[in-house]
């Protein structure tokens, strides 16, 4: 009895584990050759078609509610000209990774889940293996590659209609002035802010991929099993996600101070 | 010339479920041997576990001095280099036409240039009789055409084993005696050492040299073709002649009350041993017996008519 509690709490160490283990050997076959680059190409451009233009779209009203809320916000302390440069610190630090991140999970990783998923329940894996081919060297490595690329570019890109939008909001409907929106971007903001998010884009790009992946090549139980592993690695994915970006956020803040003013 | 695999003490379970244990036997080379076994009784486990991709809890499986078992990843993926599988539907890549999907193994493994690889893929789509389909997916094809497509890819890289996952299943009776010629037919060109896992008992009871048994968590028995067919092992007869009497139940196995019912009921006879498919130019393989080679050294009465040109195949009580 004591037993079956203790693994059933510990269960979820051991998912961990497996996860974390599925990681260390998407790494060592990084490196192996030969490159799949047409796999990674072809990958590369699916993810991009299926995440372009949801997230622009969700890009502009991220904006505008961050410049709408920073702004109301800012006006009150009387400090509006620090409203462009409180908008980007938001969006290129913040949102712009995390909407990335949604994407990313939520259209590529789902994606990738149910093509490996289905592969593996058809058996396609398992032939690949057996014809000696590795699939986390010929399928995953490429996936995961692919999403981290596509995860830096989206970023670039809600970073710059985040940033836009906010401008648009501020500029048009909270009477900002086109100037002090622009001239205050290098008030509060600084390059720093810039790398810590392209860095949380390929994090994000990187744990979506290999969560992905790895639910999808240990699907099973047939079709079902398939749904079930999209379903599991989106929100698992989610939940990392969040968590990294709340740790990633806490040690930039530590180790880079503040621009003052 | 074919590979022999020695398979020995080997023990599967998931979970605490145990699948099979001690199976031990020697898959001879060159030789053609179905596993047979009641459905769920983990014969496609066993053939996964033969090729590496499922890890058996104990025992070993040795193939040309390296043990499956326990060898590192690098050496399983040499090892899998003599091996072709053909799995249940074929497991065709979704993404890829059908001379792509058989030409893959060349292009991955061999430096061969691309008029090289056309020729032996359509050698071997041709073998399988698939020419005018190359162009196909996999997904507008039948299942029997998937299943040769994935056959003519297992014996692309020319392969020492060929393991066969339920040839059969899903197949119509007619397919499937041109599956089992061709089957007979790819032995006695290439050599190489042929493991079919099946429950068609015809196909056990034609085709192959050797023929063993999974049953109830283990390896019930494993020899000569002839062996198995004249045997008067309650699960053998049974399973192999398709009775209802017998160990074997509805569900795995019987239990004491109905066995108690049948008790004296009498067995009905054992029926004649067809003869064994030969290879259509009629050259005998090289690893083909005399019919009732087996039962006059050993002294086995089989049962009578056996051996005869126009037996019916017609079994079962």
């Amino acid at each position: 009895m004591a037993s079956l509690t203790s693994t059933r709490v510990l269960a979820p160490v051991g998912t961990a584990g497996k996860l974390f283990a599925f990681g260390l050997d998407v790494a060592r076959n990084l490196f192996k050759r030969p490159f799949q680059l047409r796999e990674f190409l072809q990958q590369a451009w699916f993810i991009a078609s299926v995440t372009i233009i949801p997230t622009a779209l969700v890009a502009i009203p991220f904006g505008a509610v961050i410049a709408l809320q920073v702004g109301g916000l800012i006006k009150q302390f009387g400090a509006q000209s620090f409203t462009g440069s409180a908008s980007v610190l938001a969006v290129v630090q913040q949102a712009g990774p995390i909407a990335t991140a949604l994407l990313i999970a939520g259209a590529g990783g789902s994606a990738i889940a149910a093509d490996l998923g289905a592969r593996k329940i058809r058996e396609e894996l398992d032939a690949m293996m057996v014809l000696g081919i590795d699939p986390i060297q010929r399928l995953v490595v490429p996936r995961v590659l692919a999403c981290m690329l596509v995860a830096f570019f989206l970023n670039g890109l809600v970073s710059v209609v985040g940033v836009s939008g906010g401008y648009v909001f501020n500029v048009l409907l909270q009477d900002g002035t086109p100037g002090s929106y622009l001239a205050s971007f290098t008030a509060l903001a600084q390059l720093p802010d810039l790398w810590i998010g392209l860095v949380k884009a390929l994090v994000f790009g990187l744990i979506a991929a290999i969560v992905a992946s790895y639910k999808g090549m240990n699907a099973g139980g047939g079709p079902k099993g398939v749904g079930d592993a999209v379903n599991e690695s989106v929100v698992i994915t989610f939940l990392l996600l969040f968590v990294v970006n709340f740790v990633l956020s806490t040690i930039y803040l530590q180790i880079v101070p503040p621009k003052t003013g | 010339m074919g590979v022999e695999i020695r398979v020995e003490d080997l023990s599967k379970s998931f979970g605490k479920q145990l699948i099979w244990g001690d199976v031990t036997l020697t898959v001879p080379a060159g030789e053609i041997c179905v596993m047979l076994g009641p459905s769920g009784t983990g014969k496609s486990v066993f053939l996964k576990t033969l090729i590496g991709l499922l890890k058996p809890d104990q025992g070993s499986i040795v193939i040309e001095g390296t043990d499956i078992a326990s060898c590192s990843e690098k050496e399983l993926y040499e090892i899998r280099k003599l091996f072709g599988v053909l799995f249940q539907d074929g497991a065709m890549f979704g993404s890829m036409n059908l001379y792509d999907n058989v030409a893959f193994p060349l292009r991955e493994h061999t430096k061969k240039s691309e008029s090289d690889i056309r020729s032996i893929v359509m050698e071997k789509m041709d073998l399988v009789g698939l020419i005018g389909a190359e162009d196909k997916l996999p997904g507008e094809i039948s299942g029997g055409m998937r299943k040769r497509a994935g056959l003519a890819r297992a014996l692309v890289l020319d392969p020492e084993i060929v393991l066969f996952d339920e040839p059969d299943s899903g197949l119509d009776p007619v397919r499937t005696a041109f599956l089992n010629q061709l089957i007979v037919d790819l032995n006695a060109q290439i050599d190489a050492t042929f493991l079919i896992v099946t429950h068609d008992i015809n196909t056990a009871r034609t085709v192959p040299d050797n023929i063993g048994l999974l049953y109830h968590r283990h390896l019930a028995m494993f020899g000569p073709r002839e062996m198995l067919l004249s045997s008067e092992e309650p699960v053998v007869r049974q399973f192999l002649n398709a009775q209802k009497v017998g160990p074997i139940g509805m569900s795995e196995e019987k239990d004491a009350d109905e066995l108690e019912a049948e008790k004296d009921q009498e067995l009905p006879p054992l029926p004649p041993i067809p003869l064994q498919l030969e290879p259509s130019n009629g050259i005998p393989r090289r690893s083909q017996r005399d019919p009732g080679a087996w039962c006059r050294e050993n002294g086995v009465t089989p049962p009578p008519g056996s051996f005869s040109e126009n037996m019916t195949m017609v079994t079962g009580a």
